[in-house]
């Protein structure tokens, strides 16, 4: 294939869907192009979620999300452990806090068995305690999802791409899709740094997908941006809270949940605002004191640990229900859109979708004979050996003992590894979803322009553009 | 941690090579004790002064003014002439079941066990998430302490208009910073009455720099896309609302003690500072752990951390020497609208000899008369020249000679 186009099929947005499916289809005899509006992959909606590795047990049966995301499930937790995605087993409780609440918990069980999940369990008021000393007084009841677990929202997006790119996927970062011109066995597009041609398109845009959509010569949904506000606690109140503590769930919203994560944070949220811009990542006093109000209730002590960040996602809210998943094999186009929150656990099942999808339109797939490299990512989970306090690496090479960031104990090695790898970062924060960097409780009180002078010698960028790390 | 770990034993390990732990390790070696070890994990020792340019540093410790770079190399000088082993680039990261501190080095990792430990780590700014301040996330808003190294170390410019929020110490060296780094500050906001620094250096900055002081005004949001382009100021008074445009926003003070290894010691906190609890002679409620200097309370000055570190020393002597780590102490409380008084418990039995109290308000209260007292008993009464939120009033300590050993706490209020 290839021919006179540039590529076979282009891939419009590197969050972690996009990545998903570009290392999905990296298998076969394809030249595929990832094309990123943002500076960075995963810099989107990718990067401000909860974080949670969910068993859909709470979706709505039938749907192709309920689906996507149990199957994707499977295929996450085999990955992680593959390459080293930070994930822990924590289980989750869905805890009921008062007699209306406690009458729905029933139905959420027979939900879960619908989407073929049948771990969940009823948990009593003196066992539910038992499980979470530090909860909140005043709940009745609770279940017991023992397979809702956390794992790290960074890593995956980057484990994808690095190993797209390994297999020879075009990552084409900071270049937005602005046209898209039929041509008569392709498409042509114009971005902001030229254009390209391609045979197929798969649009995987996220917040801008329903836009790419129209792009494309469809107009099925609109996205509306969700925001998301969380509240991420210094790791001192890591002790308090052993599982994913969640909410029973209104017609409306999820509700706020409160869990550790795999940096040895807890963090609170998400808040639920329907909103205009899809670029206003703001947090609002309104939305802050709701949270802490919610989190007074679930886990009090909680509140008097001091406040490490404060992070705020977009969700791409549509007006459906489901995923917007499906190929027009006329056109040569398939649409991956309006993945919300749940996307993080079900990206490899919709990568597996679209490929599936494409394939059933007229993309012709021959697998490779190697198969994808092999890559390892970085150890950033709390429960995995961290070069700082790993003998035998330091021992072998220095820079590993060599802390540069103090609160997340990053090392230098860990710095220039980062700015190595295939997927460098392009900026601070690109360079804290690789190594944790900046992450912690002081926010670069102690080491921001160090830490930033380390990436700009590493990775030949400048400080002055580096200098300050948006909080 | 795997491999072969190296276990190094020393008298005396002092984690943090600022004033507070470069003093304490010259007065313990001073005083006889074997192998001192001061723990640094940056570079180079000196803590929080080698990233201020300006001068007023070492005036009750060294009894001269130098800039914060030849303060910080004087206490080096007198740390490691006095024989202390200084390692830099080492961090403790951790405990071991049996109390020796997990360090990470370029050397390795190892443990490092003593007889006695002295947490000298200091404290930080709480950064703009930690004060929950809303709005956009853009790039332009630092700490003083971010704000220095960049300016000292890096000699990067920060911006051009800076808004700085806080009106202490700190927050006028950030306004010394941003002049050295070629920005200036449009305003300094506070949500108190009055600044909190000496009158000297605000009216110093106040004839230099020009910039208004606004008091009781709150930063209620920051804007901008990549980069700050305005902020939002709410007057706590009367509600009016003003955005103000700058590219910086620079959060000063409001400081919390560095207190991780304290708390993973399981050493108590005290609830006012958020320090570790310490009682008259520096003792923490973990046997053979000690604190001095900037880790007991928010920030005072380098001088005062220093002179906090070089008494901590003589209670760590003691220790050395055999003194038994006391089985109960008796805790000072303080009555609103006081914050707390550090050290907050007087050994018991009562020792010779204590420290001056820092005692600090919940707001600026100025002048006022303060009476410690015992189970309805005066210990002691006086006129408190500056009661304030932001910077310690100092009381002396003869007081605590008066103290019933098996009486009930002591409470520290104002008449």
């Amino acid at each position: 294939m290839g021919g006179v186009f540039d590529y076979d099929v282009a891939i419009v947005g590197a969050g972690n869907v996009g990545a998903a499916i570009a290392r999905e289809l990296a298998r076969f005899e394809l030249k595929v192009a990832l094309i990123e509006a943002g500076r960075d992959v995963g810099a989107g909606t990718s990067k401000a979620n909860t974080a949670i590795l969910h068993t859909a047990y709470d979706a709505k049966p039938g749907t192709l999300e309920a689906r996507l995301v149990a199957r994707g499930y499977a295929l996450l937790t085999a990955y992680a452990d593959e390459v080293g995605i930070p994930l822990e087993r924590t289980g989750a409780l869905l805890v009921a806090w008062d007699d209306e609440e406690l009458q729905r918990l029933p139905a959420i069980s027979e939900r879960a068995v619908k989407n073929g999940y049948d771990r969940v369990r009823s948990v009593g008021r003196e066992e539910l305690y038992g499980k979470e000393p530090h909860l909140g007084p005043g709940a009745l009841g609770a279940l017991e999802i023992p397979d809702e677990h956390i794992v790290c929202p960074f890593t995956p997006v980057l484990a994808f791409a690095t190993q797209a790119v390994l297999a020879g996927v075009d990552l084409r970062r900071e270049e937005r899709v602005t046209e898209m011109q039929r041509l008569e066995r392709g498409w042509r597009l114009e971005t902001s740094r030229g254009s390209l041609t391609t045979q197929w398109v798969a649009n995987a845009a996220g917040l801008h997908s329903d836009e790419v959509n129209r792009l494309a010569g469809h107009d099925e949904f609109t996205v509306t941006p969700r925001r998301g506000e969380l509240i991420v606690f210094d790791k001192l109140s890591r002790p308090l809270v052993r599982h994913v503590i969640l909410r029973v769930p209104t017609a409306i919203t999820k509700g706020v949940l409160v869990a550790p994560t795999v940096f040895g944070n807890v963090v609170l949220g998400p808040t639920a605002v329907d909103i205009e811009r899809k670029d206003d990542t703001s947090s609002t006093a309104e939305g802050l004191a709701y949270l802490q109000a919610q989190g007074r209730r679930i886990v009090p002590e909680l509140l008097a640990h001091e406040i490490t960040a404060v992070y705020v996602g977009l969700r791409a809210a549509t007006e459906s229900a489901d995923y917007q998943l499906w190929a027009d094999g006329g056109a040569r186009y398939a649409c991956a859109g309006g993945i919300r929150s749940t996307g993080l656990t079900s990206s490899m099942a919709i990568a597996e979708h679209v490929r599936d999808e494409l394939a059933a339109a007229g993309l012709e797939l021959r697998e490779r004979k190697e198969r994808l490299p092999v890559v390892r990512m970085p150890s950033l989970g709390e429960a995995q050996l961290r070069p700082f306090a790993d003998s035998a690496r330091i021992a072998a090479d220095p820079e590993y003992g060599r802390v540069v960031c103090f609160c997340e104990r990053v090392t230098r090695g860990e710095i220039r590894d980062a700015a190595r790898s295939p997927v460098p970062p392009v900026d601070l924060d690109g360079l804290r979803r690789r190594t944790r960097a900046l992450m912690g409780r002081c926010q670069g009180f102690f080491c921001g322009p160090s830490v930033a002078a380390a990436l700009a010698e590493r990775a030949g960028l400048d400080v002055a553009g580096l200098q300050e790390h948006p909080l | 941690m795997t491999g072969a770990v190296q276990v190094e034993r020393a008298d005396v390990a002092v984690v943090g090579g600022g004033p507070a732990g470069l003093a304490a390790a010259t007065a313990l070696r001073k005083a006889g004790a074997g192998k001192v070890v001061v723990l640094e994990r940056e570079s180079a020792p000196g803590g929080i002064p080698r990233h201020a340019r300006h001068q007023g540093f070492g005036l009750r410790d060294l009894h001269r003014s130098l800039s914060g770079p030849r303060y910080a190399a004087r206490w080096v000088e007198l740390a490691a002439g006095a024989g202390a082993d200084l390692q830099t680039e080492t961090q403790a990261t951790g405990w071991t079941d049996v109390g020796e501190l997990e360090l990470t080095s370029p050397r390795g990792r190892s443990l490092l066990g003593a007889r006695a430990i002295v947490l000298a780590t200091g404290c930080r700014e709480r950064p703009r998430a930690a004060r929950l301040v809303p709005g956009a996330r853009p790039q332009g808003v630092l700490t003083t302490g971010a704000l220095q190294q960049l300016v000292y170390l890096l000699g990067e410019s920060p911006g051009r208009r800076a808004v700085v929020v806080g009106a202490e110490h700190v927050s006028f060296s950030a306004l010394l910073t941003l002049g050295h780094g070629g920005a200036r500050a449009v305003a300094m906001v506070t949500e108190h009455p009055c600044h909190q620094t000496f009158a000297a250096f605000r009216a110093g900055a106040a004839l230099r720099f020009r910039t208004p002081l606004l008091t009781r005004t709150a930063l209620t949001a920051i804007d901008g896309d990549q980069r700050v382009e305005e902020v939002e100021l709410t007057s706590l008074d009367t509600g009016r609302v003003q955005r103000l445009a700058c590219d910086l926003v620079i959060f000063t003070a409001d400081w919390i003690p560095d207190h991780e290894l304290a708390v993973l010691a399981g050493a108590a906190l005290d609830p006012g500072t958020r320090g570790p609890a310490v009682d008259s002679a520096f003792h923490t409620t973990r046997p053979g752990l000690f604190a001095a200097g900037n880790v007991l309370h928010g920030a005072e000055t380098a001088d005062v951390a220093a002179l906090s570190g070089r008494a901590a020393a003589e209670s760590v002597s003691r220790h050395l020497h055999g003194d038994p780590w006391p089985t109960s102490r008796i805790p000072i409380e303080c009555q609103a609208p006081l914050h707390w008084m550090t050290p907050s418990a007087i050994v018991a039995p009562n020792a010779a000899t204590h420290p001056p109290f820092r005692l600090r308000a919940r707001e600026i209260l100025g002048a006022r008369q303060v009476e410690i007292g015992q189970d309805g008993r005066t210990l002691w009464r006086g006129r408190v020249k500056r009661l304030l939120p932001g910077r310690s009033a100092r009381l002396p300590g003869g007081w605590t000679g008066a103290v019933d050993s098996d009486g009930g706490p002591i409470a520290v209020h104002i008449v």
